[in-house]
Order: structure tokens, then sequence, then C-alpha cells
């Protein structure tokens, strides 16, 4: 009896010995939290994120409110971000501008995302000729000048869709659109090469055998296993359709004057970097913080969910 | 090391469908366009109906689209590139005055981010998790991550209006003669150089050190060493080159970027080179000349992808003979 224990005592010890269980999200966000910057960086988004979301309701200063005798003002109690040229408040302005800013890149994001597996899906399940000849689009995509033709199409049609559906949503529109339909080769390629190597898997042939019809295949088994590297890539995509964006801004290309997103403000406040610094140097913080944060949650969440990469 | 010269035909022959497939895309963009954004002239209020519409027929506006197409395509590569609406002089020659100062910039710029990515990224990636990896990881991230329009400001910020030390304005008709001529030049593309160059170092450095440290882990590098070859050459022969191989294809990927970066950086700066030349083209309605800007911009991209090809087949021989 020394030696050996009772069948009873013995569960009891090993049920003890062994680790609770974990789901696969936890473990996931066990990974993630070992990526501190990560970790820090989702703090910033998050507080940038509500910042800009229930910052209007609490700072209630409107954002076109001019006023000549306080133009250019350095920040203060009145101003935290000082004012522009017109007198109008930074902050508000900021708040009302990062609300654009991450809607056109979730918005972006989404098309390119959807776009590209549609399209990598396709290839990689179909052998032979349309596989060629969506990678072939893709790859010409992939060698497009962007910048220069997304200020083509802007150029040419930024007009027409005023006029259908007003300034403010036309540009949003053209601009979402475009910047996603830009930004959609990388994931096709992705999720091509994933499909390639996941549809000969042995889990994939057991469900054919069983007789999983072509779309159960994919969406039950091959999908949820190529997407990992697809939240990734889409979560890096955001940051770069916030760039682009801010970028048309800057280049006076993006909304019109009266909208202040962050890349318009820099546009506005690069006249006057001698005298007001602060006013592009905010809006231009914020940028990068929300950029910064972006890519290193990318980095963190391409830790987090492919276990190969890092080890236990 | 020789590159065989049925190779590069193939490649070029290769990027030839690339181009049409670009012009496809461009002149549809233009079709689909509303209005004329060609008839300047047509929809002009001050032309009477008959001769707007005469003028409709001479120019074949109204044509078939394919026949616009090739019409349009074969004049582009007869050079025949129309007529600046606010320049009042030829596109091409106004193209080919603005052509060199960002062909200098852009290339300046990258050779300057190539000798901030190569050698940053193999000392990293030899040391990997290291405090100088841990830095700069860091700052390759930050690099990125920080717009070409805001990098430019600060530098502007700091260098021009704090320090004095450097013009904020890229001037093509410097007065100074001799080697000041020179100097001047060189004061004036340091900042819009440096801009460029740093956004692109930092992906770079990432690319290299990911490749890098793929490589330094193989066989082949663990037996150059027990050989007792030296450190140095083991990583410059053996490290160094089979790393460049996944590089080159990234960076090739990066190539419309890099021009997106241009026209950001000239615009700030004023450089006049092609990418301000784009947007007050687009500023004054100036179809014609965008038009062919946005062309030369699909040119280079297609150029420097064979060039990265080439280079590519170069560096792994083994490309050129599959």
């Amino acid at each position: 009896m020394a030696t050996t224990l009772s069948p009873n005592t013995s569960d009891a010890v090993i049920e003890a010995a062994r680790p609770k269980p974990i789901s696969l999200s936890q473990d996931i966000w066990r990974r993630f939290k070992r990526h501190r910057l990560a970790l820090l960086g989702t703090v910033i988004l998050f507080i940038i994120v509500v910042g800009v979301i229930i910052g209007p309701w609490i700072w209630t200063v409107p954002i076109n409110e001019i006023d000549f005798a306080a133009r250019l003002k350095p920040p203060s109690w009145r101003h935290p971000f000082g004012t522009d040229d017109l007198g109008q408040d930074l902050l508000a302005r900021m708040l009302y501008g990062g609300r654009i800013s991450m809607a056109v890149g979730l918005a972006a994001m989404f098309i390119a995302i959807v776009v590209g597996t549609v399209i990598g899906a396709i290839a990689g399940m179909s052998r032979g000729i349309v596989d060629t000849a969506l990678m072939w689009v893709t790859d010409l995509f992939l060698s497009l000048p962007q910048l220069p033709l997304l200020l083509l199409i802007i150029y040419l049609f930024r007009d027409s869709l005023k006029k259908v559906v007003g300034p403010e949503v036309g540009v949003f529109v053209l601009v979402v659109v475009v910047i996603g339909g830009f930004r959609w080769m990388p994931v096709a390629r992705l999720v091509r090469a994933q499909f390639l190597s996941l549809r000969e898997k042995e889990f994939v042939e057991a469900a054919r055998a069983l007789g999983a019809s072509r779309t159960r295949q994919v969406v039950r088994h091959i999908m949820p296993n190529a997407l990992g590297p697809v939240i990734v890539a889409g979560t890096i995509d955001v940051a770069a359709a916030i760039i682009a964006e801010s970028t048309l801004s800057f280049l006076g290309l993006g909304f019109p004057p009266d909208i202040p997103t962050w890349g318009r403000m820099l546009f506005d406040a690069k006249d006057y970097l001698d005298i007001a610094p602060y006013w592009a140097l905010f809006p231009g913080m914020l940028i990068f913080l929300t950029v910064l944060s972006i890519n290193y949650i990318g980095d963190g969440l391409r830790d987090a969910l492919d276990p190969r990469r890092v080890m236990g | 090391m020789t590159l065989s010269g049925t190779y590069v035909l193939r490649r070029v022959l290769i990027a030839l469908p690339s181009l049409l497939g670009i012009s496809v895309v461009l002149f549809t963009v233009l079709a689909l366009a509303p209005g004329d954004p060609f008839g300047d002239i047509v929809s002009n209020p001050n032309i009477p109906a008959e001769v707007a519409a005469n003028l409709r027929i001479k120019f074949g506006m109204d044509d078939p689209v394919m026949v616009r197409y090739f019409r349009w395509l074969f004049a582009m590569l007869q050079g025949d590139w129309g007529f600046s609406f606010a320049s009042r002089i030829n596109v091409d020659t106004l193209i080919l005055q603005r052509l060199p100062t960002t062909l200098l910039v852009v290339g300046s710029s990258q050779i300057l981010a190539l000798l901030i990515a190569l050698p940053v990224g193999v000392y990293a990636a030899t040391r990997p998790y290291s405090l100088f990896d841990q830095i700069a990881n860091t700052l390759t991230f930050v690099g990125f991550s920080l717009p070409t329009f805001f990098t430019g400001l600060l530098l502007i910020l700091v260098f021009s209006i704090q320090l004095d030390w450097l013009p904020f304005v890229y001037r093509a008709d410097i007065t100074s003669t001799g080697w000041h001529f020179y100097w001047d030049h060189f004061k004036q593309t340091i900042m819009p150089v440096t801009v460029l160059a740093l956004f692109q170092a930092a992906s770079w450095t990432r690319y290299v050190r990911s490749a890098a440290l793929d490589v330094v882990k193989l066989d082949y590098v663990t037996t150059a060493r027990s050989k007792g070859l030296k450190e140095r050459v083991v990583v410059m022969k053996h490290v160094v080159r089979n790393a460049m191989i996944p590089v080159v294809t990234l960076v090739a990927l990066q190539v419309p970027a890099i021009f997106g970066g241009a026209i950001v950086t000239e615009q700030i700066f004023r450089v006049p080179g092609i990418g301000s030349l784009l947007i007050s083209a687009i500023l004054a309605n100036d179809t014609p000349v965008i038009m062919a800007v946005t062309f030369v911009f699909s040119c280079l991209v297609i150029f420097f992808n064979l060039l990265a090809d080439i280079l590519y087949a170069w560096l792994d021989p083994r490309i050129a003979l599959s």
C-alpha cells in the first residue's frame, strides 16, 4: 500500500497535476499577452478609439466655430490643443477627424479582405486557367502605381459622385472603394497559398471522402484554418488605409476642406510650421500613434495566431 | 555568374503584357469617367455647337471604345502625348524636364536606404534578440509607422525652422557657381532623400533581418564556419548573398509605394519632379499631363520590377535555368 496508491487518489493526483484545459481563444490571448508592445498598442488604440467615439459628446466645442480673436493660439485650458488660422478648436477637429480616419480604415480594410479572400479562394480551389488568370490580374494590380492611380480616379470621378450622393458621402465612398480596391492583392495571394496547401491536407481529404460538398469543404474546413494570416493582413491594412487617406488629404485631394481629417489638418498646418508647430504636431502624432499601435497589434496577432512561430 | 541573354529577353517579353494590361486599366478608368476629360475645347460654351460637333468627329471622340483605346495607345507609343492645357507646351517635353529630378531623388534615397538596411538587418540577424536587435526592431516599427508627410514636416520643423541648417524649398534655379552650386544642390536634396530613405530603410531592415535569420541557421553556413572561414567572409559571402534573394522580391513589390512616397515628398519640399507635376496638373484639371505622368509612373514600376527579376536571377542562378 505504501507504493501503490488507491485508484481514487491516483486519479485525483493526475487531475491536479494536469493543467486546466484552455480554449483556443484563451490560448491565443495568452500568446498575444506575451507580446508586451502589442498589448501596449491595444491599450493606446483603445484609448484613441474610445476618445474619437465618445469624445465629441464630452468636448462639445463645434468644429467649425470661427473665432478670429483666438486664431493660431497655442494650447491652453480653453483650447487644449490650440487653434488654427481661423480660430477653430483643434481638439474638436481632431476628434471629428479621428472618426473619419477610423471609418475609412475599417471600411477599406473590409473591402480589401472580402475581395482578396474571394479571389484568393477561387484561385486556390480551381486549378489551371482560372488560377493563372486570377494570379495574373493580382500581379498586374500589384505593379500598378497606386498613388498616381488613386489620384487619377479621384480626379476623374470626384465631381460626379458628389452630385449623386453629396460631398461627404461621395468622397467617403470613393476614397474607401479606391483604397480598398488597391489593397486586396496581398490578401488574395495569402489566401491562395493557404488554400493550395490546406486543400491537400488529410482532414480536408477526410471531409471530401465523407461526401462534403465543395462549398462545405471551403466554408467549414479550409477557411477557418486559413483565417490567421488574413486577420493579420487585415489589421495591417487598417493602418495602411489610414495612411493612404491621410496622404490623399495631405495632398489636398481627399475630403473637402470643411471636413477636418487628420491628413487635411496637416495639409492646412504645413504653411504655419514656423508660428504654429503644434497645429501640425498633434494630428501628425495621432496618425503616427494610431498606425504604430495597429502595426504592433498586427505583429502580436501574427505571433499569437501562428503557434509555430513562437513555441510554448 | 553570367546571365543568359535568353533569360533577360524572356523577362522583357513577360513585362510587355503587364505594360499593356496597365494601359488597359488606365484607359478603362478614363473611358468610364463621366464627361469628356479630354474635351476641354468641345465642352467650352463659347464654341458653337456645330463646331464642337465637328471637333468631336475630327478627334474621333464618339468612336467605339476599342478604336479609341488603340488610337490612344499608338499615340502614347509614338511619343505623341498631347499638349498640356496649363503649361501650353508638349507633355513629353514637360515630363522630360521633370523626370531627371525625380529619378535623382528616388535613386539616391534607395541607395541610402540600402546602406542603412543591409548592415543593420544582417547585424541584427547575426545577434537575434540582443539589445541591438531589439532597438533596431523598435526603430523599424517607428520608421514605417511614420508617414512620409509627417516625417517631412518634422524634418522641416527641426532642420529648417529650429536650427536653420537646410533650405525647405527645393530650387531648380540655384544662382551660385563653382562648388558652391553643388553644395547648395546637395543641401537641398538632403531632406527629401532622407524622408524617403528612412521610410524604405525601415521596412527593408525587417526583410533583410528575417531573410538573414532564416539563412544563418542553414547547414552550409555551419559548414562554412567549421571550415575555419572568418566570420566576415561567412556573413558576406554565404549569408548576405542568399539572404538577398527573398529581399529582392519584397523590394520589387514595394516599388509602387516608393513612387507614391516620392509624390508626397516632392510635394512637401516642392521638388520640381514628375510627382509634384502630377499634383499641380490635377489641381489645374490638366488631363493630358495627368494621364501621361500616371503612364510614366507605370512604366517606371514595370521597369524596376524587370530590373528586380534580372537581379534575382543573378543572385540565384537556379531561377534562370528552371
